[in-house]
């Protein structure tokens, strides 16, 4: 197991590689005036851009500037951001708890209700739950993203008043800039519990409920949808068959015997959902304001900032080949026929 | 399992008859949920042929057919040229959503005039969800057509060459693959710039890696054939083997999964477009017209839902064609996967 994770993590910089060999590629369709775009830091550096193109080689061969690139990316150059003016790499670590935060509650109603109302159907196969679950699966998987979320902002937001984009509330933003206020984690939630501030802890929560709605939705729905239909392959099974007939009790054999094995495509399935997830998560920060990497990285195409863009764009690659690194070794800890050799 | 019909019978049914008695479309025609899938499909299809004649036409559409004030409604006879020409080499101007007034603030069906009201800037709704269904199936069709071309290239090369290009290409796909759909294309427009063309190779781009999978496996499967080892033993060229004899044989599951991929892809080219990155303003595109709405979620104090139709009928037409799609795909992705394991 250890040999090979530690095999995958070599393979985390040839992707890394070949991702970003694609993107400096992509940028050759750029002039080099454009490319130079990135390192200009203000306006009155606009008629620099001769010398910026000289300073960073940007008419070189893209392999020449693609070993400049990298070498820049080793020292933490990545670029400056117009979109936040500050470097990319400052916004990239000031972004990344907001957006994990989002994500990761996001992760837990996806997994966890997705696989209990799967395994509810499977089990009551044909019943009234089975039949709910299953319209709510093709409903919710068929839920586009900026759809769903402009909706639920007219009824709760519009509508009843329940709930407000963004991440926070005016009132206690400025409270937080003004000082008081200690920044441990990023994760707002997390920081008010620990700076004992019950009432911006709630409110971090009310602002994050329609996103992480929004986000959940359509990945639980595939989650449910595959839990659903491996269950029901895996319970008429021999194996499953030969347990009750032993006479064990039903529930040990759902559980341990059923279940177990029908959640291999399930852990198949959730790299897939982390991949969702980043795509989701531009979107959904875009229509609820919520100031992540997602919403920087939408807001940064629209202005042609792509110093900001590229560094969203490596900064996803890694998360994916991470994400499909954790999800090999599930693999292992649920299915034990599985050998790393 | 039925009593062999009598010639007579089998001969009164028509190939689409025997296509829908075929035993691989069983199951299809048992699923009540493939079935409303298909309508809806169809429907979309319907809607996305008729919209010229059952939408107002702009005044530059109109002109743009060669048609005055006086013959403005000559389109709609079959027998006149513009018909035709409005039908299948439609004016460019005929996609941009015709404006009813210039306003900023959206107006509702009966103040404005329209069937359902204007998005903000004046935009007809309801031109714009109909002529939106031709845009969707122009992406649709388009994105298929270009990522199957480039999947079949690289796919069907990697497989019948083998060895280190093989290895070259297919790692190649795993990086594509690796990097979210969405961001890939969202650096692809921004870099080629916002319009329909460069949001179709850009959705193109992050589409034809599946293919190629598809097809690279496909054509394995099929190299091990005896008749391709024929025709190896009777002196043709490789590539005349790739293209003549393994690639037809290939190519048919292939097509049925990329075609299914039409709701997936159009969905991903609304979301560019929701995020600004389609094509440009007052297109027909459902995306576009879901962006608008972002800005009128509140209504006017004591009015919480005023501008309700700004949002509600883009987003309904969205739902409905993803949702018709994805019933049809997961009735197939069923039947083909039987024909698999039998």
């Amino acid at each position: 197991m250890f040999v090979f994770v530690i095999r995958r993590l070599l393979m985390l910089p040839i992707v890394f590689f070949g991702v970003t060999i694609i993107i400096v590629l992509l940028m050759q369709l750029l002039t080099p005036a454009q490319r130079a775009a990135a390192y200009v830091r203000s306006e009155n550096q606009a008629n620099q851009i001769p010398e910026i193109i000289r300073l960073y080689r940007l008419d070189e061969p893209w392999y020449v500037q693609y070993g400049l690139w990298l070498g820049r990316m080793a020292r933490g150059d990545f670029g400056y951001s117009r979109t936040t003016n500050e470097p990319v790499l400052t916004t990239l670590r000031k972004r990344l708890p907001t957006t994990a935060e989002l994500a990761l509650l996001a992760i837990l109603p996806v997994v966890g209700v997705g696989i209990w109302l799967g395994t509810a159907a499977a089990l009551n196969r044909d019943g009234v739950v089975d039949q709910v679950v299953r319209v709510m699966s093709i409903v919710g998987w068929s839920l586009p993203t900026f759809v769903l979320g402009i909706w639920l902002l007219v009824i709760f937001y519009g509508l009843l008043g329940w709930f407000q984009p963004g991440r926070i509330s005016t009132a206690f933003a400025i409270e937080m800039a003004s000082g008081g206020f200690t920044t441990y984690t990023g994760f707002m939630v997390l920081d008010a519990l620990l700076n004992r501030r019950l009432d911006i802890a709630l409110d971090a929560v009310r602002h994050l409920v329609l996103p992480v709605v929004t986000l959940a939705t359509v990945q639980s729905a595939q989650i449910m949808r595959v839990m659903r239909s491996s269950l029901l392959d895996a319970l008429s099974e021999d194996y499953v068959r030969t347990a009750r007939a032993k006479g064990l009790p039903t529930n040990v054999v759902n559980r341990k015997h059923a279940r177990r094995n029908a959640l291999i495509p399930v852990i198949t399935l959730s790299g897939f959902v982390l991949i969702g997830l980043i795509n989701g998560v531009v979107i959904t920060e875009t229509i609820f304001n919520y100031p992540g990497l997602g919403q920087w990285a939408a807001r940064a195409a629209l202005n042609l900032d792509y110093a900001s863009v590229l560094g969203f764009a490596v900064f996803a690659a890694v998360a994916v080949v991470l994400a499909n690194l954790l999800v090999d070794v599930l693999y292992g800890i649920v299915d034990p026929r599985i050998r790393y050799g | 399992m039925d009593a062999a019909p009598t010639p007579a019978f089998v001969e009164r049914r028509t190939w689409l008859g025997r296509l829908w008695q075929a035993k691989s479309l069983r199951r299809f025609r048992r699923n009540p949920l493939a079935i409303v899938g298909l309508i809806i499909v169809l429907g979309f299809v319907v809607i996305a042929t008729i919209a010229p004649l059952v939408t107002p036409l702009g005044r530059s559409c109109i002109r743009d057919l060669g048609l005055t004030a006086a013959t403005a409604e000559a389109y709609r006879d079959v027998r006149h040229p513009s018909f035709w020409q409005l039908m299948f080499r439609t004016p460019d101007s005929c996609y941009r959503m015709p404006r009813v007034g210039f306003s900023p603030i959206p107006q509702n069906a009966e103040a404005s005039g329209t069937r359902l009201g204007t998005t903000s800037q004046g935009y007809d709704i309801y031109y714009g969800l109909m002529w939106g269904a031709r845009t969707a199936f122009r992406i649709g069709v388009l994105v298929v057509g270009i990522g199957l071309t480039v999947g079949i290239l690289v796919g069907a090369t990697a497989a019948y060459l083998g060895g280190w290009v093989d290895n070259l290409l297919m790692r190649f796909t795993d990086m594509v693959i690796a990097v979210p759909a969405l961001v890939l294309a969202l650096v692809i427009v921004m870099v080629l710039g916002n319009s329909i063309v460069n949001l179709m190779i850009a959705i193109a781009a992050v589409a034809w890696p599946s293919y190629a999978r598809l097809v690279r496996g496909e054509v394995l499967r099929i190299k091990q054939l005896e008749y391709v080892t024929g025709a190896q033993a009777m002196g043709r060229r490789s590539f005349g083997i790739v293209f003549r004899h393994i690639l037809p044989n290939a190519i048919g599951p292939v097509l049925i999964v990329a075609s299914l991929d039409i709701g997936s892809i159009v969905l991903t080219a609304a979301a560019l477009s929701f995020l600004g990155l389609g094509p440009e303003l007052g297109y027909t595109d459902w995306g576009q017209m879901i962006s608008f709405a972002r800005n009128w979620i509140l209504g006017p104090p004591g009015q919480p839902l005023a501008y309700w139709y700004t949002s509600f009928w883009p987003g309904l037409i969205i739902v409905l064609f993803v949702l018709g799609w994805n019933l049809l795909g997961d009735a197939f992705r069923d039947v083909l996967d039987v024909r698999g394991h039998v």
